[in-house]
C-alpha cells in the first residue's frame, strides 16, 4: 500500500468512522437516559436523507435545504418520541424492540409510498464539488473533508452542551437521578424529548450527509444502525467517550479492511470476508472484555 | 481450637478514589456466630460481594474450609458449602415456595443437564424441599407462587433455600429487614435453632439481635475492622460505642 | 376422568390442522405449511424468550443456516431428509455454539445487539455465497425424501411438517418442565439467586441457546424445501424481527402460543398484502399498536378463559404462565 492510498484511506476512515457517532450518539444518549432501545434510529438517517432530496427539488439549493430537512428530521423524532417511545417507558426490552422494529417497517415502506422504490441521488453542492491537495501528492474530496468538519463541529457542540449547559447537567444528572430531577421541577418528559430530538437532528444530518456519498433509498438506514451497535458494543454501552472510540475503531478498521482484505485473501473470498470483518472485530473485543472498552454501564 | 471455615486476609477494594475496604482480616470460625456490624456506607455490602464472589478484591485473598476461594466464580462457592442470604429478598419469583426450594435442593446434584423429567414428580427434589417448609414453618404456603407472598414470608424462604443446599457456613444480610415485631421474633428464633449447626457470619444493625446472637462481632467503620472479639467485649468497647455515636443502635436494617 | 379442557383445545386444534387439506385448496396445504414451519422457528424464539428471559433479534441466523445447510447438501447429492436435515440442525447448532459462546456473557441490551449484530453478520456470509447465487439466492431442484419417499406432494410434505411440529412441541414442553427447564427459568427470575445457590448461569444459558437453535434449524431445513428456494433474505434481521413478533402475538412462555402467533402474523400479511403492495405501511403501526394497547397475546387469553370456567388445581412449582 502506498503512502498516498494510506492517508487517503485513514481519511475516509475517520470520516465513516465520524458519520457512525453521529449516529452512536443518538442510541447511547437514549439508552443511556432513557433506558430504551430505538431500533427506528436507522430510519431517522434515512428520513433525513430523503429529507434532503426532497428540499434541494423544493427549494433548488442546498444550502437552503439542509437547515430545513434537518428541522424535518427533528420534527418526525420529536413525533416519533411522543406517540410511540414515551409509552414504552418502563416497559420491557421485548416491547420496546418489537415496538420501534414495527417502526421501522413504517418508514421503510412510507418513503416507497412517496418517493418510489428508485433510488434517488443528490448531487455533491458546487462549492464543495472537486479535490484539493492534502498532502504532497495526496488528492482529497473536498466534500468529504467538509463532512468531517461538519461532524466535528456536530462533537464539539455535544461537548459544550452536555459539560457547560443546564440541559446537559440535566442530561446528566437525569441518567442517574431521575426522581432529583423531577423533583427539581424540571418537566422530565420535555427533557426525554430534547434529547431524543437531539439524537434524532444528528441521525438525520449523518443521513444527509451520507446522501450524495451513497444513494438515498429505502432500508438505507438499517445496516448503519446495526454497525452503529457494533460500535457501541465495542466501545462500551452508555458512555458517549465510548461511543466516539468505537464509530473511530469501526469506521477506519471497516475502511482498511474493504481494501487491503482482498489484497491479502484474494478477491472472491476477500469480497466474502469484508463484510464479516466488522462483526469479526466486535467478537474479539467480547472475548476480552464484555462491556466493551469504555462502558459506563454495566447491568 | 475451632478452626477457621472462612477466612477473610487483607482484603481491599476500592471504587476509584473511594476505598470502600481497607485491608480487612476477620476469621469466622467453626460452628461460631460471628456479627460483623457498622454504619451503613462501612463497607460492609462490598466485603460481602467479596466474599460471595460477585466482586474481585484488589488485594488480599478469601480462604473458605481452608482453600482459597478467591479465584472462583460465586456458584463455584456455593457449591463448596457457602450459602447466603440476601439483603434485599431474592427468589424466583415466579415459583412456588416449593418450587424455590426444590430448586435449591436440584442444586446440590453435579448439574441441571437432564431434560426429559417433570421436576414435580421427582421425589428426591419434592421431598427434601417440603421438609425445609416444614422447619421454617411455611410448609402451608409450599403451593403458593412466590410473587404473591408477603415480605416476611419471602426471608423465611430465602433461608430455606440457603439450608436446602446443605451449606457448612451461613452469610445472613440483614436477615431482620423489613421484618415487623413478631415476624422478627419468629425469625431470631429460627436463627437460634440454626446457630450451633452451622457457622454463621451475621450482618446486622438490629444490636438486640447481634447481641443475642453472636459469640464474637467484628466492627466495619469507614472500610476498617477497629474492633473484633468476643461480644460483650466489643458491647463495652468505648471505641465502638464512639464509632456509633449519632447512629440509632436500635435502629432495624 | 375426564380430560382437561385445554387436552380438549388441544386435540381440537390438532384436529383443525389435520384436517385442512381436506379443503382440497392446495392453497391452504402450503399456507398451512408455512405457518407450521414460521411457528417452529418463533417457537425456538419463545425457549430463548418466553422461558430463557433472552430477547434475541438474530435467530433468523439459525433458521437460515438450516435452509441453507439443507439447499447445499441436497446440491450436493444427498436427498434423504433424515440425513440432510439432522445435519442441517447440526449446522444451526454450530453457529449457535460459537455465537452463543460470544453472547451468552451479555445482559439485557447488549445482548439484543450482539445477537442483532451477530445475525446481521451470517446474512453477510450468505450475500457473500457467489456459488450458491449471492445475494440472489438458489433453487433447489427437487424437494428431499422422507425415508424413501419424495416430497414433493404437498399434502405429504404438509403432514411431516405437522408431524414435526408435535413432535418439537412435544419434546420442548418436557424440556421447560425439566431440572434443565427450571435452571433456565430460574435464571430468567434471578440469576444472581442462581449462582448463589450454586449453580453456574453460563452453561445452561448456552445450551438453552443451542437447543433454540437446532429447533430453527430444523424450521430452516423445512423451510427451504417447501419453497424449494433458499436466499440471504431467510437471514434478515427482519425476519428476526417476524419471529420475536409472532412470539408476542401468540404469548411469550407457552410454547404453542408463537404458532399460534404465526398463524396471525401471516394470514394479515397475506389479508393486507392481496389489499396493497405498500402492505407494510399498515402492519408496522398495528405492530406498535399491539404492543402499546395489547397486554396479552392470543394463546395467553384462551387459557385465562379456560381457567375462568374451571376449578384451579393446586398451583404447580413454576407455573407456565404468559411471562412477556
Amino acid at each position: 500500500m502506498t503512502a498516498a492510498l494510506f492517508v487517503e484511506q485513514l481519511f475516509n476512515g475517520v470520516q465513516f468512522g465520524l458519520m457512525l457517532f453521529l449516529m452512536a450518539v443518538g442510541v447511547t444518549l437514549v439508552f443511556g437516559i432513557m433506558r430504551v432501545i430505538n431500533l427506528a434510529h436507522g430510519s431517522l438517517f434515512m428520513v433525513g436523507g430523503y429529507l434532503l432530496v426532497a428540499c434541494v427539488q423544493a427549494t433548488g439549493s442546498y444550502w437552503v435545504a439542509v437547515p430545513v430537512a434537518i428541522t424535518g428530521v427533528v420534527v418526525v423524532g420529536a413525533a416519533m418520541e411522543v406517540l410511540v417511545l414515551r409509552p414504552l417507558y418502563g416497559r420491557g426490552h421485548l416491547d420496546q424492540v418489537l415496538a420501534t422494529f414495527g417502526l421501522t417497517m413504517f418508514f421503510n415502506e412510507a418513503v416507497v409510498v412517496i418517493w418510489g422504490r428508485l433510488p434517488l441521488n443528490v448531487a455533491i453542492p458546487a462549492a464543495l464539488d472537486g479535490s484539493i491537495q492534502i498532502f504532497p501528492g495526496v488528492h482529497y474530496p473536498v466534500y468529504r473533508l467538509a463532512i468531517t468538519g461538519a461532524a466535528l463541529v456536530c462533537g464539539a457542540i455535544l461537548y459544550v452542551v452536555i459539560v457547560h449547559t443546564r440541559l446537559g447537567a440535566l442530561i446528566r444528572a437525569g441518567s442517574d437521578k431521575r426522581e432529583m430531577v423531577e423533583a427539581l421541577g424540571v418537566n422530565i418528559g420535555l427533557l426525554y424529548t430534547a434529547v431524543f430530538a437531539l439524537g434524532a437532528a444528528f441521525a438525520g444530518f449523518a443521513g444527509m450527509l451520507t446522501g450524495p456519498l451513497l444513494s438515498v433509498e429505502t432500508g438505507m438506514g438499517d445496516p448503519i444502525l446495526i454497525l452503529t451497535l457494533v460500535c457501541i458494543v465495542i466501545g462500551g454501552t452508555g458512555s458517549i467517550r465510548g461511543a466516539l472510540a468505537g464509530s473511530l475503531i469501526v469506521g477506519v478498521f471497516d475502511t482498511f479492511s474493504r481494501v487491503m482484505l482482498p489484497q491479502i485473501v484474494g478477491l472472491t473470498a476477500g469480497t466474502a470476508v469484508v463484510g464479516m470483518a466488522d462483526y469479526v472485530l466486535m467478537a474479539l473485543v467480547l472475548i476480552f472484555s464484555r462491556t466493551g472498552l469504555f462502558a459506563a454501564y454495566r447491568g | 481450637m475451632s478452626e477457621a471455615v472462612l477466612e477473610i486476609r487483607g482484603v481491599s477494594k476500592s471504587f476509584g478514589a473511594l476505598r470502600a475496604c481497607d485491608d480487612i482480616s476477620l476469621e469466622v470460625r467453626r460452628g461460631e456466630v460471628h456479627a460483623l456490624i457498622g454504619p451503613n456506607g462501612a463497607g460492609k455490602t462490598t466485603l460481602i460481594g467479596q466474599i460471595t464472589g460477585e466482586l474481585a478484591p484488589d488485594q488480599g485473598s478469601i480462604h473458605f474450609e481452608g482453600r482459597d476461594i478467591t479465584p472462583l466464580a460465586t456458584a463455584a462457592r456455593a457449591r463448596l458449602g457457602l450459602a447466603r442470604s440476601f439483603q434485599i429478598t431474592s427468589i424466583f419469583r415466579s415459583f412456588t415456595a416449593q418450587g424455590n426450594v426444590a430448586l435449591a435442593v436440584q442444586a446440590t446434584e453435579p448439574h441441571s443437564f437432564r431434560f426429559w423429567h417433570d421436576v414435580r414428580r421427582i421425589g428426591r427434589l419434592q421431598n427434601p424441599a417440603r421438609r425445609r417448609l416444614e422447619e421454617i414453618g411455611l410448609a402451608a404456603r409450599a403451593g403458593t407462587v412466590a410473587a404473591g407472598m408477603a415480605h416476611g414470608e419471602h426471608r423465611q424462604l430465602e433461608l430455606a433455600m440457603a439450608l436446602a443446599t446443605e451449606p457448612t457456613m451461613l452469610l445472613l444480610d440483614e436477615p431482620m429487614a423489613g421484618l415487623g415485631s413478631e415476624e422478627s421474633q419468629a425469625m431470631l428464633a429460627l436463627l437460634g435453632r440454626l446457630k450451633g449447626q452451622y457457622s454463621i457470619l451475621l450482618i446486622e444493625h438490629d444490636m438486640d439481635v447481634v447481641f443475642s446472637l453472636a459469640d464474637r462481632v467484628s466492627v466495619l467503620v469507614q472500610g476498617r475492622v477497629i474492633a473484633s472479639g468476643a461480644a460483650e467485649a466489643i458491647r463495652n468497647d468505648p471505641q465502638v460505642r464512639v464509632a456509633y455515636l449519632g447512629e440509632d443502635d436500635d435502629a432495624e436494617g | 376422568m375426564g380430560l382437561s379442557r385445554r387436552t380438549i383445545v388441544h386435540l381440537v386444534l390438532l384436529a383443525a390442522a389435520l384436517a385442512v387439506p381436506l379443503s382440497n385448496d392446495i392453497y391452504y396445504t402450503r399456507f398451512a405449511t408455512q405457518i407450521a414451519i414460521y411457528g417452529m422457528a418463533a417457537m425456538s424464539c419463545d425457549l430463548l424468550l418466553g422461558y430463557g428471559g433472552m430477547v434475541t433479534f438474530g435467530q433468523a441466523a439459525f433458521f437460515g443456516v438450516g435452509a441453507y445447510a439443507t439447499g447445499m447438501l441436497t446440491l450436493a447429492g444427498f436427498h434423504d431428509a433424515l440425513i440432510v436435515w439432522p445435519l442441517a440442525m447440526l449446522a444451526a447448532m454450530g453457529f449457535a455454539l460459537v455465537i452463543g459462546a460470544l453472547s451468552i456473557r451479555a445482559q439485557g441490551f447488549q445482548f439484543i445487539m450482539v445477537t442483532l449484530a451477530f445475525g446481521q453478520m451470517t446474512y453477510y456470509i450468505a450475500q457473500a455465497l457467489r456459488d450458491y447465487g449471492g445475494d440472489n439466492g438458489f433453487t433447489m431442484p427437487r424437494r428431499n425424501t422422507f425415508a424413501g419417499v419424495t416430497l414433493a406432494n404437498h399434502v405429504l410434505f404438509y403432514y411431516v411438517t405437522l408431524a414435526l411440529l408435535v413432535i418439537v412441541l412435544f419434546l420442548c414442553s418436557r424440556l421447560v418442565r425439566s431440572e434443565f427447564g427450571m435452571v433456565i427459568r430460574g435464571r430468567r427470575d434471578n440469576e444472581r439467586r442462581l449462582a448463589a445457590i450454586g449453580i453456574p448461569p453460563y452453561r445452561y444459558k448456552l445450551a438453552l441457546f443451542v437447543i433454540a437453535g437446532a429447533v430453527a434449524g430444523l424450521g430452516g431445513a423445512l423451510m427451504a424445501n417447501h419453497a424449494r428456494f433458499v436466499s440471504p433474505a431467510l437471514l434478515s434481521f427482519q425476519v428476526s424481527g417476524q419471529f420475536l413478533a409472532m412470539v408476542i402475538l401468540g404469548s411469550a412462555g407457552t410454547l404453542i402460543g408463537p404458532v399460534f402467533g404465526a398463524a396471525i402474523y401471516l394470514v394479515f400479511q397475506q389479508v393486507l398484502s392481496d389489499y396493497t403492495d405498500h402492505w407494510m405501511i399498515f402492519f408496522g403501526p398495528l405492530l406498535v399498536a399491539r404492543v402499546m394497547f395489547v397486554k396479552e397475546g392470543v394463546w395467553g387469553m384462551i387459557l385465562a378463559a379456560l381457567r375462568a370456567h374451571e376449578p384451579t388445581p393446586a398451583p404447580l412449582p413454576a407455573e407456565e404462565g404468559a411471562a412477556e
